[in-house]
């Protein structure tokens, strides 16, 4: 086996959580299930059930990279944000390197402001 | 903390697959083979993301399996150093707080990387933050097994696998991680996901506090 390239693109929770879940569907109905890919699939979708991307949808990202356009941000940051999504000053700090040098005070609140327009915290 | 990797590989699809079409048996025989194991510099494979390239296939004398090259992108989980994880804690020891996403159990977050000072509670066996308040006294954070922790992946290490002997014969199965992590949690933000819930900081500035109000809601 061989490898052509071993990062050609990330995949946001989002997405694996997409895949897995038709993948769980799919073999269901053929009634066969593959031992390790079982394991890791329940694992992979028991873990990301608990993240946010449980109430996200592919709209709500697209428009939210959308509107961070602006800030001059890394695509791991955005990536990082769609993740999990910063709701405090302190989270941004976290996410974005040198952030008090990128960014200034009133686009932090923009951008946490944007989260929660676009990723509404789930009320449970 | 997911990537998509490029790979390729020639698939030996045995006679008992001929019944389905190719691409279904080699994405069962890919996702078998793959699946749930850990490929040297690459990570931990998940699950089979497409098949970009179907070559031709071969069959060899003495061989009733035809062989087909086949490119394809698999997903694999990857954390890129420095990224911004959220796990559980799934021990405590002397060498510091073991963290587990739940499919990947190989997190280590060392001592010296811990929130300070932090000491370890022999009778509870879990690390606790001594918190200092400001009339001087410290406040014990605990880090109790099974609570939710932010982490920031500080380092990777893969290390190759040699095979073990068969089952039975006790000779040297090693028992190292082919890929571990190495996290850390001394960053103001970071550490149980609790800790930082409340909305006052822990610099002591007079931040305003109304409009991270909702913060407390759970």
């Amino acid at each position: 086996m061989e490898t052509v390239n071993p990062n050609s693109a990330f995949l946001s929770n989002f997405e694996v959580m997409q895949i897995l879940q038709q993948l769980k569907d799919n073999t269901q109905k053929k009634h066969k299930r593959e031992g390790s890919l079982a394991t890791v699939t329940y694992e992979t979708v028991r873990y990301l059930q608990d993240t946010e991307c449980q109430h996200q949808s592919s709209d709500c990202i697209k428009k939210f990279l959308e509107s961070v356009k602006s800030f001059n941000l890394t695509k791991l940051e955005k990536l990082m944000m769609v993740n999990t999504p910063p709701r405090t000053e302190l989270e941004i700090q976290l996410i974005v390197q040198e952030s008090e040098e990128r960014l200034s005070e009133d686009e932090v609140k923009q951008i946490i402001g944007l989260v929660n327009e676009f990723f509404p915290q789930s009320s449970s | 903390m997911f990537v998509l990797s490029e790979m390729k590989d020639v698939i030996r699809v045995t006679p008992d697959h001929f019944h389905q079409s190719l691409s279904e048996s080699i994405s069962t025989l890919l996702n078998r083979k793959l699946a749930n194991k850990v490929v040297l510099n690459i990570g931990l494979c998940i699950a089979l993301f497409d098949i970009t390239h179907i070559g031709h296939s071969f069959i060899f004398p003495g061989d009733g399996s035809s062989h087909t090259e086949v490119k394809f992108r698999y997903i694999v989980f990857r954390p890129i150093v420095e990224e911004i994880l959220i796990g559980k804690i799934r021990s405590c020891s002397r060498d510091g707080v073991h963290v587990t996403m739940g499919f990947f159990d190989d997190i280590l977050i060392p001592v010296n990387a811990l929130q300070h000072p932090s000491r370890f509670d022999e009778a509870d066996q879990a690390w606790v933050w001594e918190y200092p308040k400001e009339d001087g006294e410290k406040h014990d954070l605990f880090m109790d097994s099974g609570e939710s922790i932010r982490f920031r992946v500080t380092s990777e290490a893969f290390e190759e696998i040699l095979p073990t002997g068969p089952p039975g014969s006790e000779c040297t199965t090693q028992n190292t991680a082919p890929y571990r992590l190495i996290g850390s949690i001394n960053e103001p933000g970071l550490g149980l996901l609790t800790w930082w819930e409340a909305p006052d900081q822990d610099e002591g500035q007079d931040d305003d506090d109304d409009d991270d109000g909702e913060e407390n809601v759970e």
